[in-house]
């Protein structure tokens, strides 16, 4: 599935819940369905620090696609983390520069991502994007 | 209950409002209160009938607005319970107000090598303006450390003073423990050793009587917002021989006496510390909040808060899994806590989709967090237009969503 058919099938996801107990109970599972990233990740190099919650991001390069793992030490955030890593994950660097998560609007959580809100998922997409324009140039180069 | 806050909500339109469909409870008053609507008047009135730049003009407003900021003074002296009028200084808030005393205390009176105290449940901004002035003389700063239950160590006071010791600061109430400090006995005991004590009153100054002479503090800090002003206002209060002694802090129009350019002497004291335009309008309202709480009585105000303090903590110690950082015999309406496992982010997510205002995060007091070995807390604190009805409503909330997780 392409970016943009993840995030329509997110979006359908979360249009059968219209109550925002449902909705976050749902973000809450999962955050608990996210495979932790291993310990030795968990650096102070991969935190994306906010006043709020505390977000790890870790990159591999497999191919032609850019690999990400990530987690949260909050539960909210990283069932956020999921549905981005979702999104993100396993595409080229192109395809993430080209990609906007307005899923996350649709859903109903755009709060979460405003940049005034400190619990580091802001920052997150900031950084994947970084990545993917990181790898961009390095294969220019090769080429 | 010898107090009626249903009449004292009506003063406060704000509070009568729905939040993701329910009624709002406001419990993060330690960040920043609501107004009054006498506050809210007065703001209102000087913008559309009185304003004109204060001290400068001969014209009817100008004398209007010079002297409802100057009585705005007085109503600040008189609540401190200060000596003169003089030593009233209005800033912007608190951390000005300890930046002040930092940049120009310490430019006079401290020296490489010397030494400043300050304790391990700070609030950020009664730390970093003395770590920088540390920096900039090439002192260093010493900690009072607090007890686990939230109590400062002040047994250990004596042994942290040094005849390098240049001056102390120290909070009346902690904005995350909700401790109200032994500040009379701080000050006598760093007084016998001849060592200034400026306190950060912006915790206090809402809830408790302020006597800045019975205390015998050389400093004093609050800020407007927190007492029900406005915000971009706040307060310094020092002892007339220190604030004379002290050099201006910010260079500018008012704080002068006469400019050439080989020479400037520097005006009296209050205005040689108030360089610019000050905020006048929130001075004013400012005094107009002071009033408002005077009128129904600061002890009144504290007693009817002790009530919710203590029937919130019991309600919520009835919860299992519920760990209060900071049971101080001596505490104000602040409770930071921990939930189950629930981490505070998402527990400050789910009380607001109920309607509950919260703080969450690392309160500006990284220290703290890093005494109870935490990333962040939740905090719920109370002022007196709370009631116990939105303390149960509270406490159902966290009820309700410890079953999501």
């Amino acid at each position: 599935m392409n970016i943009e058919d993840t995030q329509q099938a997110i979006i359908a996801d979360f249009s059968v819940y219209d109550d925002w107990m449902d909705k976050y109970t749902y973000l809450i599972e999962l955050g608990n369905e996210l495979e932790p990233i291993d310990a030795s990740y968990k650096i102070d190099q991969n935190l994306i620090r906010g006043c709020q919650s505390r977000v790890w991001l870790q990159q591999k390069l497999e191919g032609e696609l850019l690999i990400f793992e990530a987690e949260s030490d909050a539960l909210i955030v990283k069932g956020l983390v999921a549905l981005l890593l979702k999104v993100f994950s396993g595409r080229t660097p192109q395809e993430i520069l080209d990609a906007e998560p307005y899923f996350i609007d649709e859903i109903g959580l755009r709060q979460h991502l405003s940049p005034t809100r400190s619990n580091g998922l802001m920052a997150m997409v900031k950084q994947i994007k970084l990545y993917a324009l990181a790898y961009k140039q390095i294969a220019s180069q090769k080429k | 209950m010898d107090f009626n806050y249903q009449d004292i909500r009506k003063d406060f339109p704000i509070l009568d409002q729905q939040v993701n469909k329910r009624p709002w409870v406001y419990f993060d008053n330690a960040a920043t209160t609501q107004r009054p609507l006498p506050v809210v008047e007065k703001i209102r009135e000087f913008s559309l009938q009185t304003n004109a730049n204060i001290h400068r003009g001969t014209h009817a407003h100008a004398i209007r607005t010079t002297e409802a900021y100057e009585n705005a003074r007085d109503i600040v002296r008189d609540f401190l319970h200060a000596k003169e009028r003089e030593e009233i200084i209005f800033t912007h808030g608190t951390t000005e107000s300890i930046n002040l005393v930092a940049r120009s205390f310490c430019e006079k009176f401290l020296s490489e090598g010397d030494e400043i105290i300050v304790t391990e449940m700070e609030h950020h901004a009664n730390i970093v303006p003395w770590q920088m002035a540390c920096e900039r003389h090439h002192a260093s700063l010493k900690v009072l450390p607090f007890a686990d239950n939230g109590t400062l160590k002040t047994e250990l006071l004596e042994s942290l003073i040094s005849d390098r010791t240049k001056i102390l600061a120290v909070a009346h109430v902690s904005n995350t423990l909700g401790t109200v400090n032994p500040i009379k006995e701080i000050i006598r005991i760093a007084h016998s050793h001849n060592i200034p004590v400026l306190v950060d009153g912006a915790q206090s100054a809402p809830h408790t009587t302020i006597d800045v002479q019975d205390l015998d503090c050389d400093f004093f800090a609050f800020s407007g917002h927190k007492i029900y002003g406005p915000t971009g206002i706040g307060v310094l209060y020092g002892k007339r021989s220190w604030l004379d002694a002290m050099p201006p802090f910010l260079g500018g129009g008012e704080m002068i006496d006469r400019v050439t350019f080989e020479k400037t002497t520097y005006n009296e004291l209050p205005h040689k510390f108030e360089a610019g335009t000050p905020h006048y309008v929130g001075a004013i309202a400012m005094g107009s909040a002071i009033q408002y709480i005077e009128n129904i009585g600061i002890d009144k105000i504290a007693s009817y808060e002790h009530q919710l303090l203590n029937y919130a903590t019991d309600q919520m110690k009835a919860l299992k899994n519920l760990k209060i950082f900071g049971e101080s015999p001596e505490k104000t309406g602040v409770i930071c806590f921990q939930l189950d496992q629930i981490h505070p982010f998402d527990l400050g997510t789910l009380l607001d989709q109920l309607g509950i205002a919260v703080r969450t995060g690392r309160l500006c007091a990284d220290p703290v967090m890093d005494h109870f070995g935490v990333t962040a807390m939740t905090r719920a604190s109370f002022t007196f237009y709370n009631t116990i009805e939105e303390i149960d409503s509270f406490v159902a909330a966290l009820k309700r969503i410890r079953l999501m997780f």
